[in-house]
């Protein structure tokens, strides 16, 4: 911010020159100042004045209704009552009524209180006088002299020892604060990088909580599994299935682009993390015409038939594939962990 | 009087004027059909098959060609089934009426026996996922619950939480799922239509696609309770988000305006 | 009033506020505020409809906080809920259940904490619009606008910590997201991850640590911050609109006992009860038909509450770049977001220290202008307020796809161009209708008022009548104060040594040329001009 003087001529002149004090023939654009009152019609007529009271009065009035029907309602209604009521639809009647109830008694307190300033309380419009928020030079220079005054006395400036250990406590203190702050979670280690998957764990199907079968895996149909021994009772359940999520879909072989999807499928059963490799979003909008999987956070796009690599959106890289094979009862499983983490990038991704 | 117009207005009135319809239909199929020969059957599926050719020349072979083989303009529908006839017929997605990024759903142009006739000899081509019986998609006694979570599994990714449709790639959609019959939604979730992917019975055993459509008719349906008032069109915080620029502060605003605003002055007496 | 001597007994009012004067000092105070004067203007009360709906937040949420649980600890729904029962969930979702499902008035709270949370955002929004547009950030006033800004930057996460709190499918994608982001941190972003939810997303910790904020932290802090913005406003007086009889020097309006004590108070009552009303008729947030959270479930359409909105936009529309390098990954496609986000608002915060900069104008101000003469600066506010829809469409993307049936992929582009085009295009725009109503002004004050009564003069020429304006009017459209644009000094000065000039200061002027230079602002009309005109009127 520059502080240096600006040209008195290049600030707009006359703002704080007295206004109204030039004479209308003279200056045509002066300030003829404050406009006389007018009076309402309730100043000048006290029957209107009558009609504003009422008026006022009737809505404190409906507000006093408006509570008492609101404690009725709260006692008629039951809680689990459901209205049809055009246009809003099959509602709570209590919610209903409640609100209505409650808009309304406060509505109306405000609506009589803002009838009344506006119509019965004076409006003449007053002038205040402005002040400068900032102090005056003899004001400022006592407070320099206060202050330097008791600057003197604490001796500050001249023992600098005191000053120089006071400062060292004062900045260490705050490091048992954040050492403190240690334990909020653990160190990342492996853990972004590993998921339960593992050479010989079955697929479940999540809507079956059965292994799968490559033959019941269609082409053109989506399927979505977790690994063997996990299950939704799990203590850690939710935090398993946020790397482990697996989504499968069948893709007729000649049609798959990437020499390693096809490779680490079974017979055209492709299996990909459900983790978006953008911010974590299960990701699993599949078009099974186009084989493009689209997510419904953020819209990155994939193409599952070419390695799951990103065609559109914000994602940085493919969605990892989880190499598959068949076991001998005859069951899909997984061939080993995912070979790079899943889900968003990081850091230590590499 | 509330009473009665609110069960006027009754959601399951339309429910019950189905039921009842479906009743007279199976009754009325009942008297006429012919007592359980297996012959008379044979006949009347060859007949229907012979309908529905004719039916299919006239309709459908200009794209999909003339023996259902397939043309540049329409993919082949050899080993498609009844079920994804009924489905395409019977939502009004086919016939096709112009190209574009998805054939939407429209007004249905063939009565239920022309769709059959059409299902039966398209069914003739290939075998592939027959026409469900009402026995099987059916959401009575389904676990509403346990529909919901396979909801959230498999379908709210497309179709949002309570089958209000959203957006796929290159103006692609999955379609609201309001007001679309039970027999319709499992023949979608059986064939898969268009880009939406098949949920063959084989992952999602048919007590689950029932669990399923009895969710979406739960949530999404006339009868769908909404506690707290308007929904909004159940698409969460973009549109509370306008109600709450467009009615909240706009309110409050007009309020503003009145408190703020002089009184009227008195008009020189 | 009584005085010591008087021997008769002060009414009992009199009495306690006596008392509580020898404690408090409660007439000093009194002698101070309570006749203090107040103008009327409507766009002036938009601060308060943020006061109020802060209020109301905090009486609901205590309410809230008396049935909720802040815990992460699974349960089965046992509730009235059909489409949930026996459905695994956590306790914070379970209890939210029971507020909106069998605690009566529950759902109600509920949605006006909610409904007033949308409104009391979308009011810092539109309060700090009307500061910015009318120049009422000017000194003295530039700490309190970033009182208000760091009001409304805080509120986004106030929001967002709060939504997040009952743990369902859709505010844990938005937890989800968030993790995300921070895992794009380079170096430490993996390590503030693991601390936040307390090891891996989504852990059993995070309900907890939100909630503590959500309640404790940041209200606690907004609420030190609002009582600092209210106390500014007092000692500074409102600002107030240029007309006959107010100046730089006063403030004209009525006194706060009694017309605004009714007014204020009363617009509580008014604001609390429209949001009652909207929570009656319109639901928000319906947790049950959104379902628990589970990582590996979504649902399309997943947005955040409008005012993260923008920051939803930022993120969908960035390209995807990834740098890969020495082991290491520089995550820019979400990184580069996350910090643009704060450098956009933040713009607009540091906004009224780079104008007085420009100007160099030293001066307190307390005269709201009207958005046209500073065409500059409106043009500035619209283009940022383009910038700013621009992602909230982008933010919405799916949903425009699908109702307006396009390409979600045409919108993404879209929002790509305009996010840097659309401001470009709006500033010019803008600049171009203020300077036209500056120019109307200025014929309106020259020429009067066009008052639509055709005169057929005695050769045959048709002309419209203009009226010309009263005193006041002239005054009004007169009286705001127009800058000369700055300019180097000379190369050499008096004494002929060369004047250096630092590049800043070069900076300055060329900046300041674009505010107040040539075909930047139309020259307000002069005595000269009207009287001119005015006496040559008679030849029309």
């Amino acid at each position: 911010m520059s502080t240096q003087e600006i040209p008195e001529e290049n600030l707009p002149a006359g703002q704080d020159a007295a206004h109204g004090a030039v004479k209308v023939a003279d200056d045509p654009f002066a300030d003829p100042g404050l406009p006389p009152h007018k009076p309402r019609i309730q100043d000048i007529d006290e029957r209107a004045a009558r009609r504003s009271e009422r008026a006022v009065a009737l809505m404190f009035t409906l507000s006093m209704l408006a509570t008492i029907a609101f404690i009725a309602s709260y006692v008629i209604f039951p809680v689990d009552q459901i209205v049809y009521i055009w246009p809003f639809g099959r509602v709570s009647a209590l919610n209903f009524a409640l609100g209505l109830t409650l808009g309304a008694a406060l509505f109306f307190i405000g609506a009589g209180a803002v009838h009344w300033a506006r119509t019965l309380m004076s409006d003449v419009e007053v002038a205040d006088e402005r002040h400068p928020i900032a102090a005056s030079p003899e004001v400022k220079a006592q407070v320099m002299a206060d202050f330097a005054a008791g600057a003197a006395e604490s001796g500050f400036g001249r023992r600098k020892l005191i000053r120089n250990t006071m400062f060292g406590a004062l900045s260490l203190v705050p490091l048992s604060g954040l050492v403190l702050m240690r334990d909020m979670g653990p160190l990342p280690e492996k853990k972004l990088r590993t998921t339960m998957w593992a050479k010989g764990k079955q697929l479940i199907n999540m809507n079956t909580h059965e292994p799968l079968r490559p033959e019941d895996v269609a082409v053109g149909s989506l399927t979505f599994a977790m690994p063997e021994g996990l299950s939704e009772h799990d203590h850690h359940f939710q935090t398993e299935i946020a790397k482990a999520a697996l989504m499968i879909v069948r893709i007729q072989p000649e049609d798959i682009k990437d020499k390693r999807e096809l490779e680490w499928s079974h017979e055209g059963i492709v299996a990909f993390s459900k983790i978006c490799t953008h911010v974590g979003c299960p990701i699993s909008l599949y078009e099974q015409q186009t084989h493009h999987v689209l997510c419904p956070c953020h819209q990155s796009t994939f193409d599952l038939s070419d390695g799951a690599r990103v065609i559109f959106g914000p994602a940085g890289h493919a969605l990892p594939q989880l190499r598959i094979g068949v076991n001998d009862k005859g069951f899909l499983e997984a061939l080993g962990d995912f070979d790079e983490p899943v889900g968003p990038a990081f850091w230590e991704r590499g | 009087m509330k009473k009665l117009s609110a069960r006027r207005r009754h959601p399951l009135a339309a429910v019950v004027v189905l039921l009842l319809a479906l009743a007279a239909t199976g009754g009325l199929y009942a008297a006429f059909a012919p007592a359980g020969t297996a012959k008379a059957d044979e006949t009347a599926q060859s007949l229907a098959i012979e309908e529905g050719k004719k039916l299919y020349s006239v309709g459908c072979a200009s794209c999909h060609g003339t023996g259902g083989q397939g043309t540049t303009d329409g993919p082949s529908l050899v080993g498609v089934g009844s079920a994804a006839v009924d489905f395409q017929v019977g939502t009004g997605r086919m016939p096709a009426q112009q190209p574009g990024a998805q054939v939407p759903r429209k007004k249905v142009i063939y009565t239920q026996a022309e769709i059959d006739q059409l299902a039966a000899y398209v069914a003739s081509l290939g075998a592939g996922p027959i026409t469900p019986t009402e026995g099987q998609y059916s959401p009575d006694g389904a676990d509403i619950a346990k529909g919901g979570e396979l909801f959230r599994t498999n379908c709210a990714q497309c179709h949002n939480f309570t089958g209000e449709g959203g957006a796929l790639t290159h103006g692609k959609y999955a379609p609201s799922l309001e007001g679309v019959s039970p027999k319709h939604l499992y023949e979608a979730m059986q064939t898969g239509p268009q880009n939406m992917p098949s949920f063959p019975d084989t992952t999602m055993p048919e007590k689950e696609k029932k669990d399923i459509i009895a969710y979406v008719q739960a949530v999404n349906s006339e009868k769908a309770d909404n506690p707290g008032g308007l929904k909004l069109g159940g698409l969460g915080p973009v549109s509370e988000g306008l109600f709450a620029w467009i009615f909240g502060l706009g309110a409050l605003i007009a309020v503003a305006i009145w408190v703020a605003a002089h009184t009227a002055k008195a008009k020189k007496s | 009033m009584s005085t010591v001597t008087d021997t008769k007994k002060a009414p009992a009012g009199e009495r306690v506020a006596d008392w509580a004067d020898g404690r408090l000092g409660i007439y000093t105070l009194a002698k101070a505020n309570m006749r203090k004067i107040f103008p009327d203007h409507w766009s002036f009360m938009l601060g308060e409809i943020c006061l109020y709906s802060f209020i109301i937040i905090i009486l609901t949420g205590v309410y809230l906080t008396m049935f909720f649980h802040p815990s992460m600890n699974e349960v089965e729904y046992a509730g009235p809920y059909v489409p949930l029962q026996g459905q695994l969930m956590s306790e914070a979702f379970n209890s939210t259940m029971h507020i909106s499902f069998e605690v009566r008035g529950g759902l109600l709270i509920r949605q006006i904490h909610h409904w007033a949370a949308l409104i009391f955002l979308a009011g810092m929004f539109v309060h700090m619009m009307r500061v910015f547009f009318t120049g009422a950030f000017r000194k003295p006033r530039e700490i309190n606008w970033l009182f208000g800004f760091l009001l409304f930057f805080l509120g986004m996460f106030t929001g967002f910590t709060g939504y997040s709190l009952p743990d369902d499918l859709l505010s844990g994608t938005g937890v989800r997201f968030m993790q995300g982001a921070i895992l794009s941190v380079p170096v430490i972003g993996t390590y503030l991850s693991m601390f936040l939810f307390g090891g891996e997303f989504p852990g059993g910790d995070f309900v907890a640590r939100f909630y503590s904020a959500h309640v404790l932290l940041l209200p606690g802090i907004m609420l030190g911050l609002m009582v600092a913005h209210l106390i500014l406003v007092f000692v500074h007086k409102h600002t107030h609109f240029e007309g006959p009889g107010r100046t730089n020097k006063n403030v004209v309006g009525m006194p706060l006992l009694p017309v605004y004590m009714a007014k204020a108070g009363g617009f509580f009552f008014l604001v609390f009860g429209v949001i009652a009303v909207i929570a009656a008729i319109a639901s928000i947030n319906p947790i049950w038909a959104l379902g628990p959270y589970r990582p590996d479930q979504v649902s399309t359409g997943a947005q955040p509450d409008w005012y993260m909105g923008f920051a939803e936009g930022l993120i969908r529309v960035m390209p995807g770049w990834e740098i890969n390098l020495w082991g290491h990954t520089l995550v820019l496609g979400v990184f580069i977001p996350l910090v643009i986000f704060p450098l956009v608002l933040g713009a607009i915060a540091v906004y009224p220290f780079i104008e007085s900069w420009i100007t160099g104008d030293k001066r307190e101000h307390h005269i709201a202008q009207r958005p046209r003469n500073a065409p500059t600066r409106t043009a500035f506010g619209v283009a940022w307020i383009t910038a700013y829809m621009i992602m909230l469409v982008g933010g919405g993307n799916d949903l425009w796809a699908t109702h307006f049936h396009l390409s979600i992929n045409s919108i993404t582009w879209f929002v790509r161009i305009f996010f840097f085009a659309g401001p470009v295009i709006a500033f010019i725009i803008t600049k171009r209708i203020c300077l036209g109503l500056q120019r109307r002004d200025r014929d309106k004050v020259l020429h009067g008022r066009e008052s639509g009564i055709i005169k057929r003069l005695p050769h045959g020429e048709f002309v419209e009548v203009h009226e010309p304006l009263s005193q006041g009017e002239l005054y009004k459209l007169t009286a705001h104060e127009q800058y000369q644009p700055a300019e180097l000094p000379p190369a050499v000065d008096e004494n002929g040594v060369e004047r250096k000039v630092g590049r800043m200061e070069k900076l300055r002027v060329k900046l300041n040329k674009g505010y107040y230079g040539e075909d930047n602002q139309i020259a307000k009309p002069t005595v000269e001009e009207y009287k001119e005109i005015q006496s040559g009127h008679g030849h029309h």
